[in-house]
């Protein structure tokens, strides 16, 4: 072993040891059947509160693109007796803040909030009612329906937007990831379609409620059983199709822009995999690692292509994407493509070098205390551990699980999970 | 999530016009903190005139070591506009001890992220890293403060990735485009007329060595701090500082000219055509900043106006304009307190299907015109600050960002002490004080209007090919 290897194993030693000790995420169910995450930090007078739901686009039904995110925006405009202007007044009386969203998977609805009494009550008797007695006004669905309209009609001039959404129509031609909401889909909902989607999805046995903040663990199972106490019981939810991998090609779309916007990739993996180690590590040698990847190497450093170039993977229910995107002037677009395609296939071929390898061990492992310094970042991964099913001590174990990774993992694990034959590739705007 | 407006202009905001709400400790978390907090930050001069400002957070083993430089796009001249974010690119292109790339491979075997941002008024550059890399840190930034290489190869690949920056956030974004001639009209003299990211034509010919003259006139120490917020020791921080920052020389900088904004007289009004769907309306109001923190008040009002009119989802514009109305998809207000350059209070938005932009504007000024003969309701202004407060102690979860405050704060010339000062002052706005203003400023002759009007894809976007299979 040469001195400098050894210095890289002790500083991973030392890595570990530091980390070590991730947050302490309590687990149980509350009565109502929603599963509870909670890690107790009284450093600040903060509390963070996030429900999800396994009320993403995917459960939309065919015909119903749009409503997983219109039932989301509605959620919070009218609850318990309260119009949207009384909701949205008491919290900023409270200087509480409502936040959250809908992804392909998940509808999530979170609290920030003081963590003093008079202000923590009243913020989380807000949330219980917008969780459990939401009305769906007619007129406010009118205008929020009305709004996105407007703005898709606006998304889908833009050449990213295009882009994105050729690229996973391209990838799920058959699957509910790649169905995405028109102008044509969402004025055809009525609120029938709303009031029916979140009876469905927004449930107590499909919920995991996530508190992180300034409150004690027998407070916490309170707040768990007072905001889940009155959500509607419901079956528990399955999982989504499993999408089957689609065969490689090219879409090529014309667009005004003066940069083409370029886009690889397949669907990949999933949440959960053991194979998400190895591919994290390999990815960040790949085009995950910023300014030292391979891709910014090839594609910005040495050649000028693009301002930014970079790949990942998005692990999902189902089998998320792994995906590689940039933008570059028209003319440059069928050059920089090449390129790419020579970096992920000479790092399909040969996987990392050892050097770049010991490198992103070094980052991934050294970086983690700042994946954890603050609130927000906990509740952020506590969440996705919780909706995921992840174990409980995936954080603590995340230091070792990243430094016993070794390149012929990586490439066995590319391997299996990014075969060129499902391969897609859409250009918007190229010459 | 409901329409919104198109990122680009938040991103710009985000990356180059601060938001709101840009302050420090409020009082009611001296209540809530142990009295030795108070002490924080702590702060000390070098010989050469570096200043170093250190926060004390020891909630998570980590650090965040901000570099800034008093220099930004208003201090370029005519025909290299953007050099000052062309130099920020160049910053990491390498040192005769850490060649190009090595300053980002060095942070990432730290452990550590790192970026940089360059605005009107300043340029700044951040690593946040686990708290024992913090010396490695101050090696690096303290080398490329006084021996970058500046090689003209390096230079030609760079200028290219600039242009791709700018093709990316400017040329092809409706709203942006708007923004960069919006301030190129309510602005002749002063330089924040022109955009952070340059003009194209001067990015195409740009060259290393105007690059170089802009390094040697302002990265010296005697223009920069150094903040630091997170778990370290202060008496700590200052030897490191001392050992990598303090051989540095101080040299004379060029002389700054005010190149005050001539009075408006008259309103101005543009128009934009670029591909889109959604018309936009941007409307200018020339409005003071704070220049003395203890006897200004007008900005303190106007930032409380802000907030009442648009500061959240039941404010006047959303309740109003959005929801009752039904005028607008989407309408808000920006203003920030302190800049380097002139203030702006910015109201813009875009009209509902089957409104015009004429029609969103008369509504813009009506809900003006509204606190002009109404003033605001108590319980408006109340929860404007209430709102104000829990920002406060909201941001102290952030390491990040209670470095920037002290940085930006810093950047237009007010101590970062004085921030309690702001935060009292925007605590004792009277609603009269809140109506004199928008009675003050919000007139024609301080008014520039920008429209975009959308303009049909000359083709409706359609695939040229088909999906095809690829072998």
């Amino acid at each position: 072993m040469n001195p400098c290897q050894l210095l890289v194993c002790t500083f991973l030693a030392l890595a570990a040891q530091l980390t070590q000790a991730g947050p302490k995420i309590e687990f149980w169910q509350a009565t109502s059947g929603a599963r509870v995450f909670f890690v107790e930090n009284h450093t600040l007078p903060i509390l963070d509160v996030q429900v999800d739901f396994a009320a993403g686009t995917a459960r939309e039904a065919q015909g119903k693109a749009g409503v997983a995110q219109l039932t989301r925006a509605l959620l919070d405009l009218g609850a318990a007796g309260m119009d949207e202007t009384q909701i949205a007044s008491r919290m900023a009386d409270l200087g509480a803040q409502l936040s959250g969203g809908v992804d392909l998977d998940r509808a999530s609805v979170s609290l920030r909030t003081l963590s003093m009494a008079d202000k923590r009550g009243p913020a989380l008797a807000m949330l219980r009612a917008i969780l459990t007695s939401p009305q769906f006004p007619t007129q406010v669905f009118d205008r929020e329906q009305a709004r996105s309209v407007a703005a898709l009609k606006e998304a889908l001039t833009r050449p990213d937007t295009i882009a994105s959404r050729a690229f996973w129509s391209a990838m799920y031609p058959a699957h509910a990831y790649g169905r995405h909401a028109t102008p044509e889909s969402v004025n055809a909902l009525g609120r029938a379609d709303v009031l029916a989607f979140h009876a469905a999805n927004y449930t107590a046995q499909g919920a995991t409620v996530t508190i992180v903040g300034d409150l004690s663990r027998s407070q916490a199972g309170l707040l768990a059983e007072e905001l889940t106490g009155g959500l509607m019981p419901g079956a528990v939810v399955g999982p989504v199709a499993v999408p089957e991998l689609p065969l490689a090609g090219e879409q090529r779309i014309a667009h005004p822009a003066a940069q083409a916007h370029l886009l690889l990739g397949l669907p990949a993996l999933k949440r959960g995999d053991p194979d998400f180690f190895p591919l994290v590590v390999g990815n960040y040698s790949l085009g995950g690692g910023g300014f030292v990847s391979r891709l910014m190497k090839e594609v910005r450093d040495k050649r000028g292509l693009a301002y930014s170039v970079s790949s990942f993977f998005q692990p999902l229910g189902q089998l998320g994407p792994f995906q590689i995107g940039m933008q570059t002037k028209k003319a440059q677009a069928n050059d920089a493509l090449k390129v790419t395609r020579e970096v992920l296939a000479a790092f399909l071929a040969q996987g990392p070098s050892e050097v770049e390898l010991q490198a992103a061990k070094q980052n991934l492992i050294g970086s983690f205390p700042l994946r954890l310094d603050s609130n927000r970042k906990l509740l952020d991964n506590v969440a996705m551990i919780g909706f995921y099913g992840l174990p409980l001590d995936y954080l603590d174990r995340y230091p070792e699980n990243i430094e016993k990774v070794t390149a012929a993992d990586i490439q066995a694990a590319f391997a299996r999970h990014v075969r060129p034959e499902h391969l897609v590739t859409v250009v918007v705007a190229g010459e | 999530m409901p329409a919104r407006l198109p990122d680009n202009l938040k991103f710009y905001q985000k990356r180059f016009m601060p938001m709101r709400h840009a302050r420090l400790v409020p009082w009611l978390l001296a209540l809530a903190l142990p009295v030795t907090v108070l002490a924080n930050p702590y702060e000390r001069q070098l010989a050469n005139g570096l200043r170093i400002i250190v926060k004390e957070d020891r909630r998570a083993p980590t650090v965040a070591h901000m570099v800034w430089y008093r220099a930004g796009s208003m201090d370029e001249k005519n025909g290299t506009t953007g050099v000052a974010h062309v130099l920020e690119h160049m910053m990491f292109k390498g040192t005769p001890a850490a060649g190009p790339g090595e300053f980002n491979r060095r942070v990432a075997a730290a452990g550590g992220r790192d970026n940089a941002f360059t605005s009107r008024d300043y340029t700044a550059y951040f690593q946040q890293v686990p708290k024992h890399k913090l010396s490695d840190m101050m090696q690096l930034e303290a080398d490329r403060m006084r021996h970058l290489t500046l090689d003209s190869g390096e230079f030609a690949q760079e200028i290219k990735v600039v242009m791709e920056e700018r093709r990316l956030r400017t040329e092809d974004q409706p709203q942006a485009l708007l923004f960069e001639q919006l301030m190129a009209t309510a602005l002749q003299a002063h330089p924040y007329r022109v955009p952070i990211i340059g003009w194209m034509n001067d990015l195409e010919n740009m060259t290393a060595s105007d690059a170089r003259v802009w390094y040697e006139s302002w990265y010296v120490p005697n223009n920069a701090y150094v903040v630091v917020v997170g778990d370290v020791d202060h008496e700590a921080v200052f030897e490191l500082a001392e050992q990598h920052y303090g051989p540095l020389p101080a040299r004379a900088l060029p002389n700054r000219k005010p190149q005050d904004e001539p009075a408006q007289t008259g309103i101005r009004r543009l128009t934009v055509k670029a591909p889109a769907e959604l018309p936009i309306v941007m409307m200018a109001y020339k409005v003071p900043v704070i220049r003395d923190v203890a006897q200004d008040i007008d900005p303190y009002a106007l930032e409380m106006l802000s907030a009442v009119l648009a500061g959240h989802e039941a404010a006047r514009f959303s309740k109003n304009l959005i929801r009752q109305q039904r005028l607008a998809v989407e309408a808000t207000t920006s203003y920030r307190t302190t800049a380097r350059g002139p203030g702006v209070f910015y109201l813009y938005g875009s009209p509902s299907e089957g409104k015009t932009r004429a029609e969103l504007e008369a509504g813009l000024r009506s809900e003006i015109a509204d606190v002009q003969e109404k003033g605001v309701a108590a319980d408006e202004l109340a929860r404007a600050k209430a709102q104000l407060i829990a920002g406060q102690i909201y941001k102290l979860d952030s390491m990040f960002a209670q470095a920037m405050e002290i940085g930006q704060l810093e950047s237009v010339g007010i101590a970062y002490a004085e921030n309690r000062r702001i935060i009292e002052k925007l605590q004792a706005v009277t609603a009269e004080q809140v109506q004199a203003v928008a009675n003050r400023y919000f007139r024609d002759e301080h008014l520039t209007v920008a429209e975009l009007d959308p303009q049909p894809l000359p083709s409706a976007p359609r695939a040229r090919s088909a999906f095809a299979p690829r072998h």
